[in-house]
C-alpha cells in the first residue's frame, strides 16, 4: 500500500541529496517527492510517498530516520490528514475549443492562468485522482502540450503538528 | 574558552579541538593544501604517524580503534589523497568502526571550478559514511569536531568526514562559535525496554532448544563481561558472527565457534535446529545466513538485539525485538533471570555435544598446514596476544584455530572483506596497544595489497610479528574454482611473488624462511620472543582448503567438510 511520510530535516546543503541518494540506494519504490520551507527558517518538510508493504515502509523510515539531518518522520498514512497537490497543465486552444476548456475548467474547480492563441495554461490543486480526471479530458478531447506536478504535500487535521 | 582562543588559526583550532576530544595519535599523509595543518602540528603534542599510502593510514586508524575501543582518527590530501581513503571508509562503515576522516579540501572560493587534486570527497563518500561535514567557516570548527566525534563513537558507531578547504585551516585569527552541539535529529537508544526484557526472560524459560548468537555489537558495547555470565547463568550455548569473535573466550565450554558459511557444523546444526534464537548485535548477514534468510533458523522463535533500528527484520523475520545497546540489555537481563524458572538444558547439550564429537574441526598437524602454524602460535603467543590478519584462506584459519580470548585483541575486515588491512591495522593496533604482543597473519596475496607499510614499520620501530602463510596462489579464488569450476584455475597463481623475506630485509626488518614441519616451532618460538619487528615466511601448500564451506545458494546445514 502507499504510505505518505512528512519528514521534516535541517535546512543545510546536501541533505535531499542525502535523502534521494538513500532512497535509491536501498532500492526503495518512491512515487512522489516534495519539499519545501516550513515555519521553522532551519526546517525543510519533505512529503514523501512510498509504495510497499509494513516491511519495506519500516525500513524505508527506520533507514531515513537514521540521517542525522533528518529530525522528525511522522506517517500521515495512519492519522486524518489533507493531501493536495498542484499541477499546471499547458493544453492546446484554438478559438473553436476555448469555450469547451473553460467549462471543463469550471467543473473541476480549476483556473486559467495564461492564454494565448494556441494554448491555454490550467491550475489545478486537488488529489492525485483528480487532477489525472482533469488531464484525461484535457488529453484526449483537446491535447495536452506539457505538464507538471509538484508531487503530494499533506497535513495532518487538528492541533498536533508532525514535528510534536 | 572565546576569549583564550582569539587569535588561533584554523589549524590550530582544529587541533585544539581533536585534543580536547582526547587525540593523541593521527595516521597520516600530507599534501598540497594541507600545508598549513601540517605547520601547525609542529607545535601540537598530538602525535602524527606517517603512513606510505592514503589507504593504509585509514586502515590504521581502523585497527587502532578496534583494539583500543577509541575513535581512530586520519588524515589525507585533498583529491587523490582522500580518494585513497574511500575503501578504508567503507570498510569502517561495513563493520560500524568509530573512525573520524580528516580531508583537506581546496580552497573555498576555487570549490566546484575542477581545480587541481579537486574531488567532491562529501559526494563520494555519502553513502560510506555516517555523516559528512565541510567545513566553510573556521569559527564552527570546534563544534564540528565535537559532533563528529560523538557521532562517531555513539549509537551505532561508524566513519564521519570532515573536508577541510585550505583557506579555513589557513586563516588567522579565528574567533570561533561556541562548540555546543547542533544535533537536533540524532537519537540515541541506550537501556531496553523493561517489559520486553520480561518477555526474553519468559521466552527463555520456555525454551528447549535456545541459542546465543553474538556479534560486532557485543564488542562495540564492550559487553563481553555480561555476555559470559548471561551464557554461563542460563547454560546458553553461543555462535558467534565473525565480528563476534571473542565474545566467550576460545575454548570456553559454552562456545560452539563461528556460524555461517565458514562456521562449525555444530554451530551451524545448533542454529538451525534451534527453538530460540537470541541474536545480540548482529546483522544476519550473508555470510551467516547464506543469504537465504527466510531458510535461517526456521523452528526458532527470533529475539533480535540491536542498537540499530534498521537491522531489525531487514533480513530475517524478527519475533521479538529490542533496540538499544547490548551490554545494558545484556545486564537488564541478568537482573531479571532470577526470577524465571530456567529450563533443564541437559537434552539439548546433550545432542550438541554428540554434533561435536561427529564433526571436530579437522586439520592435519604433521605437516606445515596452515593450521598447524595457527595452532601453534595460539599455544606459544596465547589468547592476550593481539591478531591482525588480512583476508582470504589464512582469516578463517585464524577465525577457526586461533585462540582469541577477548574481543579487543583481533583486528579483521569483516563485512567488505578488503585485502591488504591487514598490515596496517596490525599498525594502529601495536601503537595503541604498545605493550602488547601484536602479531599479523596474512598471505601473500594480500600483504603485497599494502606491503609498501612495512616502511611505516621500519620507521616507527613497531615490534610487529608478521606471519605470511606464503602458498603462491590467491588461495580463497582457486578454492572455489576448484569446488565449483571443476579445476579451472585462472589468474590465482602469483608466479611473479618476491623472496618476502628478502623484502623485508630491504627494509631493516628481519625474516626466516620456514619450509619444513620440525622449523615451525622453532620459528614462532623467536617470533614471540623478538623485541623487534619480524616475518616469518611459512611455504604452505596450495591445495590447503578452508573446511567446512557452505556453498553458495545451499543453507547452513548443506555443508562440505571434506
Amino acid at each position: 500500500m502507499k504510505h505518505t511520510l512528512a519528514v521534516l530535516v535541517e535546512n543545510r546543503p546536501g541533505v535531499l541529496t542525502h535523502i534521494s541518494g538513500l532512497i535509491s540506494r536501498r532500492a526503495f519504490n518512491i512515487e512522489s517527492i516534495a519539499a519545501g520551507y516550513t515555519e521553522e527558517p532551519d526546517t525543510t518538510r519533505i512529503t514523501i510517498v512510498v509504495e510497499g508493504d509494513e516491511i519495506e515502509q519500516e525500513q524505508v523510515v527506520n533507514q531515513l530516520s537514521k540521517l542525522i539531518d533528518v529530525i522528525k518522520i511522522s506517517d500521515l498514512t495512519a492519522v486524518e490528514s489533507i493531501q493536495r497537490e498542484l499541477a499546471l497543465i499547458k493544453v492546446k486552444a484554438s478559438l473553436e475549443t476555448r469555450s469547451d476548456i473553460i467549462n471543463i475548467v469550471n467543473i473541476f474547480r480549476a483556473s486559467i492562468v495564461d492564454v494565448s492563441r494556441e494554448t491555454m495554461v490550467i491550475e489545478l490543486s486537488g488529489d492525485e485522482t483528480k487532477i489525472d480526471a482533469l488531464c484525461q479530458v484535457l488529453e484526449e478531447d483537446h491535447g495536452i502540450i506539457e505538464i507538471v506536478r509538484t508531487g503530494k504535500i499533506a497535513l495532518s487535521r487538528g492541533p498536533i503538528p508532525a514535528k510534536a | 574558552m572565546s576569549e583564550e582562543k582569539k587569535g588561533l588559526s584554523g589549524a590550530k583550532l582544529l587541533l585544539d579541538a581533536l585534543r580536547e576530544e582526547g587525540v593523541d595519535i593521527i595516521f597520516g599523509y600530507p599534501g598540497g593544501v594541507l600545508l598549513p595543518l601540517y605547520d601547525a602540528m609542529l607545535d601540537s603534542p598530538i602525535r602524527h604517524v606517517l603512513g606510505r599510502h592514503e589507504q593504509g593510514v585509514v586502515f590504521a586508524a581502523d585497527g587502532y580503534a578496534r583494539v583500543s575501543g577509541k575513535v581512530g582518527v586520519c588524515l589525507a590530501t585533498s583529491g587523490p589523497g582522500a580518494t585513497n581513503l574511500v575503501t578504508g571508509i567503507t570498510n569502517a562503515y561495513s563493520d560500524s568502526i568509530p573512525l573520524v576522516v580528516l580531508t583537506g579540501q581546496v580552497p573555498t572560493s576555487s570549490l566546484g571550478s575542477d581545480s587541481f587534486q579537486e574531488v567532491d570527497i562529501i559526494g563520494i563518500t555519502m553513502p560510506i559514511t555516517k555523516h559528512s561535514y565541510i567545513v566553510k567557516d573556521p569559527r564552527d570548527l570546534p563544534r564540528v569536531v565535537k559532533e563528529a566525534f560523538f557521532l562517531a563513537r555513539t549509537g551505532r558507531p561508524g566513519p564521519v568526514v570532515i573536508d577541510l578547504p585550505k583557506d579555513v585551516l589557513a586563516q588567522e585569527n579565528v574567533e570561533p562559535f561556541p562548540s555546543d552541539m547542533k544535533l537536533k535529529g540524532y537519537k540515541i537508544f541506550g537501556r531496553g525496554n523493561n517489559s520486553k526484557i520480561e518477555e526474553v526472560a519468559q521466552a527463555l524459560s520456555e525454551a528447549r532448544k535456545p541459542v546465543l548468537y553474538a556479534g560486532g555489537g557485543v564488542v562495540t558495547a564492550n559487553a563481553e563481561e555480561v555476555l559470559r555470565q548471561f551464557a554461563e547463568r542460563a547454560n546458553l550455548p553461543v555462535v558467534t558472527t565473525l565480528m563476534g569473535i571473542g565474545s566467550l573466550p576460545y575454548g570456553h565450554p559454552n562456545l560452539l565457534g563461528m556460524v555461517g558459511m565458514h562456521g562449525t557444523v555444530t554451530a551451524n546444526y545448533t542454529v538451525d535446529d534451534c527453538d530460540l534464537l537470541i541474536a545480540v548485535g548482529v546483522r544476519f548477514d550473508d555470510r551467516v545466513t547464506s543469504g537465504l534468510g527466510h531458510r535461517f533458523a526456521t523452528k526458532a522463535k527470533v529475539i533480535h538485539m540491536d542498537i540499530d533500528p534498521v537491522e531489525i527484520s531487514k533480513v530475517v523475520k524478527t519475533h521479538m525485538r529490542i533496540v538499544g545497546d547490548a551490554r545494558k540489555i545484556l545486564e537488564e537481563l541478568l537482573e531479571v533471570l532470577p526470577g524465571h524458572s530456567l529450563p533443564d538444558l541437559s537434552e539439548w547439550w546433550g545432542q550438541i555435544r554428540n554434533w561435536q564429537k561427529d564433526n571436530p574441526l579437522g586439520c592435519d598437524l604433521d605437516s606445515l598446514t596452515p593450521q598447524l602454524v595457527v595452532k601453534t602460535l595460539g599455544e606459544l603467543a596465547g589468547g592476550e596476544a593481539v591478531i591482525a590478519t588480512d583476508v582470504g584462506q589464512h582469516q578463517m584459519w585464524v577465525a577457526q584455530f586461533y585462540p582469541i580470548a577477548h574481543m579487543r585483541n583481533y583486528a579483521t575486515s569483516c563485512g567488505l572483506g578488503v585485502m591488504g588491512y591487514g598490515l596496517p591495522a596490525a599498525v594502529g593496533a601495536q601503537l595503541a596497544r604498545p605493550q602488547d604482543n601484536v602479531f599479523l597473519i596474512t598471505g601473500d596475496g594480500s600483504l603485497q595489497m599494502s606491503i609498501q607499510e612495512l616502511g611505516t614499520v621500519a620507521q616507527n620501530k613497531l615490534p610487529i610479528k608478521i606471519i605470511l602463510l606464503n602458498n603462491g596462489v590467491l588461495g580463497m579464488v582457486r578454492q572455489m574454482q576448484k569446488m565449483f569450476y571443476d579445476g579451472r584455475y585462472n589468474h590465482i597463481q602469483l608466479e611473479g611473488n618476491p623472496d618476502f623475506v628478502k623484502v623485508a630485509e630491504a627494509y631493516g626488518i628481519r625474516g626466516i624462511h620456514v619450509n619444513s614441519v620440525d622449523q615451525v616451532r622453532g620459528a614462532i618460538e623467536e617470533a614471540v620472543n623478538s623485541s623487534g619487528p619480524i616475518l616469518l615466511d611459512f611455504k604452505i601448500s596450495p591445495d590447503e582448503n578452508v573446511l567446512p564451506l557452505v556453498p553458495p545458494g545451499k543453507v547452513i546445514t548443506e555443508m562440505i567438510v571434506r
